[in-house]
């Protein structure tokens, strides 16, 4: 079986250096990398009837944005450098999603950027990386 | 500038605006007598009371639904009371529809409908006339109420269009055009219509008018008097920029203060009802007390039990059907656990936040008793009991939260601007579906809506129109008229889902999730 590593993606500066990270980690091991890319959601957030109403089409929305101007050039763009890439994009609670994604699929490690938030939001609201320093499954590396 | 032209050039505004009052003023008592001799009957047909009584047909006709509702479902609302809360915790939902609509967030919108000045004013009302007995018979109507909703939002969902773009649309009018035709009744269309029109007056009446006058009239309890139509445009203004702007943000704070808030007036009722604690026996002593002998109020028992009934379907809207239209949004392959679902909704805006209030009025002593015969004693008129201060409706609810808390009349400003601008937006919602039903889906046609939506708002916070309030209350109880009957024949739909899946979840081919 192929070691599997969980990256979390999401189009942001700090996130590629991680991404590029877990590349170099993965290329070295002969790992496959998951690309794992979590939109924001909580199912107890309030909602007004008419967001209600529009609520699968715009699901449907995101999740083509995401796939068609994130994921698939990222994944054309990884693609020929020896290391077998997989996307995955889902909703959820990010650090947690991103939890449940490495258990499922098994993987052995899990990368993360950290966006080097300090400060009083980072301390009320708490931070991917911190939270998921925390309660990974698996063991967490955290990219500056 | 003189001293005398600095006053002239005061008084002339000031004249000016003496003078809008006065013309608003003119305009008010044309309306109402308009709106008075045309729309009468219709009122007075609605809440006629049976022969012989003073008890309006139209709550018996909710009352004598839900019972039937109750009976024919085997107690639906004890019986599926945990299934409920397991499903709005989300237990049976599938991972892998996150990002859909929740069984939560459905209940939560169509709560910020109902919860509102029903729960605040409405209950004020029932016990400043029915006294503390009218508290035993509204929770029995809201109790009651939970297998109403629990039909209608079940249907809500089954029958709901779903286009191609992925937008849903769903309510009654939508079970009454599908659900007829599949069981082979006729008239399902002319029913629909029959109901969209009552919903789209109901949408500005109840749903907008009364609450902007309610809201202007809490706020002037607060900072003064001035002029309703300043209330009403900025109001106005609000609900436009959300409805017809698409401005969100303005919406989602309130979608997010609401609960909030009404997490707030509940927590603080539980203080000052624990602050009291000795005194809570004696309350609910006087509420069983009250429920069957009246204790002295105009009617005795049958008082009670009009003004706790009445106030419990005006609150929780079971039967009315609007709540079908908000429930019918949720992704969920079996409709019938949205019905499960909204049968929260009575239990949480009638039987725990109206017996809130209820409670909170009572033990505060604000009514006022012969401490001799233990009786309540009657205003000169001898129709509502006597207050402390004489206050009534949501002053009264005022007054009984502030001699705990005197800074809560504030809180209970805000909660209810609050309140009433989230029953707005809802109702915006519920009248637009129904217009829509009538003349077909398109911007413009929408827009027209909306923006007849928003003169209503100005014209509800300018003054106080009887008739035209009393004509939209009856529109919407007018929707339960023409829902229920579409309900009874159609309940044996429901309960043909109801055994179905009751069985798969006991087989345990419904899984739980987590």
């Amino acid at each position: 079986m192929t070691t599997k590593f969980v990256v979390g993606y999401d189009g942001s500066a700090a996130s590629r250096r991680a991404l590029d990270f877990a590349m170099e980690r993965a290329a070295a091991v002969g790992a496959t990398l998951i690309v794992a890319h979590v939109l924001e959601w909580s199912p107890y957030s309030f909602l007004t009837p008419t967001e209600l109403e529009e609520r699968h089409k715009r699901r449907g929305e995101e999740l083509a944005r995401a796939e068609n101007h994130l994921m698939a050039p990222l994944k054309s763009q990884l693609a020929g450098q020896g290391v077998t890439v997989e996307t995955v994009i889902r909703y959820g609670h990010v650090a947690d999603t991103i939890c449940d994604i490495a258990t499922d699929s098994g993987a052995a490690q899990i990368f993360v950027a950290r966006k080097g938030e300090s400060g009083l939001a980072a301390r009320v609201f708490g931070s991917v990386a911190g939270t998921l320093a925390q309660c990974a499954p698996v063991p967490c590396t955290i990219v500056p | 500038m003189t001293s005398l032209s600095k006053a002239a050039a005061l008084a002339a505004p000031v004249a000016m605006l003496s003078a809008v009052p006065a013309l608003a003023q003119s305009v008010d008592e044309k309306v109402n007598q308009i709106f008075a001799s045309s729309t009468g009957w219709f009122v007075n047909f609605i809440f006629s009371p049976f022969p012989g009584t003073s008890f309006p047909w139209i709550v018996m006709w909710l009352v004598i639904a839900a019972t039937v509702f109750t009976l024919y479902f085997g107690f639906i609302q004890f019986r599926a009371f945990p299934h409920s809360i397991a499903l709005v915790k989300g237990d049976y939902s599938d991972p892998n529809d996150a990002g859909e609509v929740s069984h939560f967030q459905a209940l939560a919108t169509a709560l910020s409908g109902t919860v509102g000045l029903g729960n605040i004013a409405g209950v004020a009302v029932a016990v400043g006339i029915g006294g503390p007995g009218a508290t035993f018979w509204m929770i029995l109507a809201g109790l009651m109420g939970m297998a109403s909703k629990f039909t209608e939002c079940t249907l809500g969902v089954k029958y709901r269009n779903e286009y191609a773009d992925g937008t849903v649309s769903g309510g009654p009018m939508y079970y009454m055009t599908k659900g007829f035709e599949e069981r082979g009744i006729p008239a399902g269309k002319f029913m629909a219509i029959l109901f969209s029109i009552f919903c789209i007056l109901g949408a500005l009446g109840g749903g907008n008018m009364f609450q902007a006058n309610q809201a202007h009239a809490q706020i002037t309890n607060v900072v003064g008097e001035f002029p309703g139509w300043i209330t009403g445009l900025i109001f106005a203004g609000i609900v436009f920029a959300v409805i017809v702007g698409g401005l969100k943000s303005i919406a989602s704070v309130t979608e997010k203060v609401v609960p909030f808030m009404g997490v707030l007036y509940v927590a603080t009722a539980l203080v000052i009802i624990a602050m009291n604690a000795d005194m809570i026996g004696w309350a609910f002593g006087q509420i069983f007390a009250g429920a069957f002998t009246g204790l002295g109020i105009a009617g005795g028992m049958v008082g009670a039990l009009i003004q706790g009934f009445k106030r419990a379907a005006f609150s929780n809207e079971a039967g009315v059907g609007s709540a079908a239209i908000a429930h019918s949004a949720v992704r969920t392959k079996e409709p019938i656990t949205e019905g499960f679902v909204s049968l929260l909704e009575p239990f949480i805006d009638t039987v725990v936040i109206c017996t809130m209030t209820a409670l909170v009025i009572i033990i505060t002593g604000q009514l006022v008793s012969d401490p001799n015969t233990g009786l309540y004693l009657l205003d000169e008129g001898a129709s509502t009991i006597q207050t402390v201060d004489g206050n009534k409706g949501v002053a009264l609810t005022s007054a009984a939260f502030s001699s705990a808390f005197p800074f809560f009349k504030y809180i209970l400003a805000i909660a209810v601007i609050l309140f009433a601008f989230s029953t707005m937006i809802s109702w915006s919602y519920y009248g637009l579906k129904a217009w829509t039903f009538l003349f077909g889906e398109g911007q413009t046609k929408e827009l027209v809506f909306k923006v007849i939506f928003c003169i209503f708002v100005v014209i509800g916070a300018s003054a106080s129109l009887g008739p035209v309030i009393d004509f939209s209350d009856a529109a919407i109880f007018a929707m339960a008229v023409v829902n229920i009957i579409a309900l009874y024949l159609l309940m044996p739909i429901v309960k043909r889902e109801l055994d179905s899946y009751l069985s798969r979840l006991k087989s345990g081919e419904i899984k739980k999730f987590s």
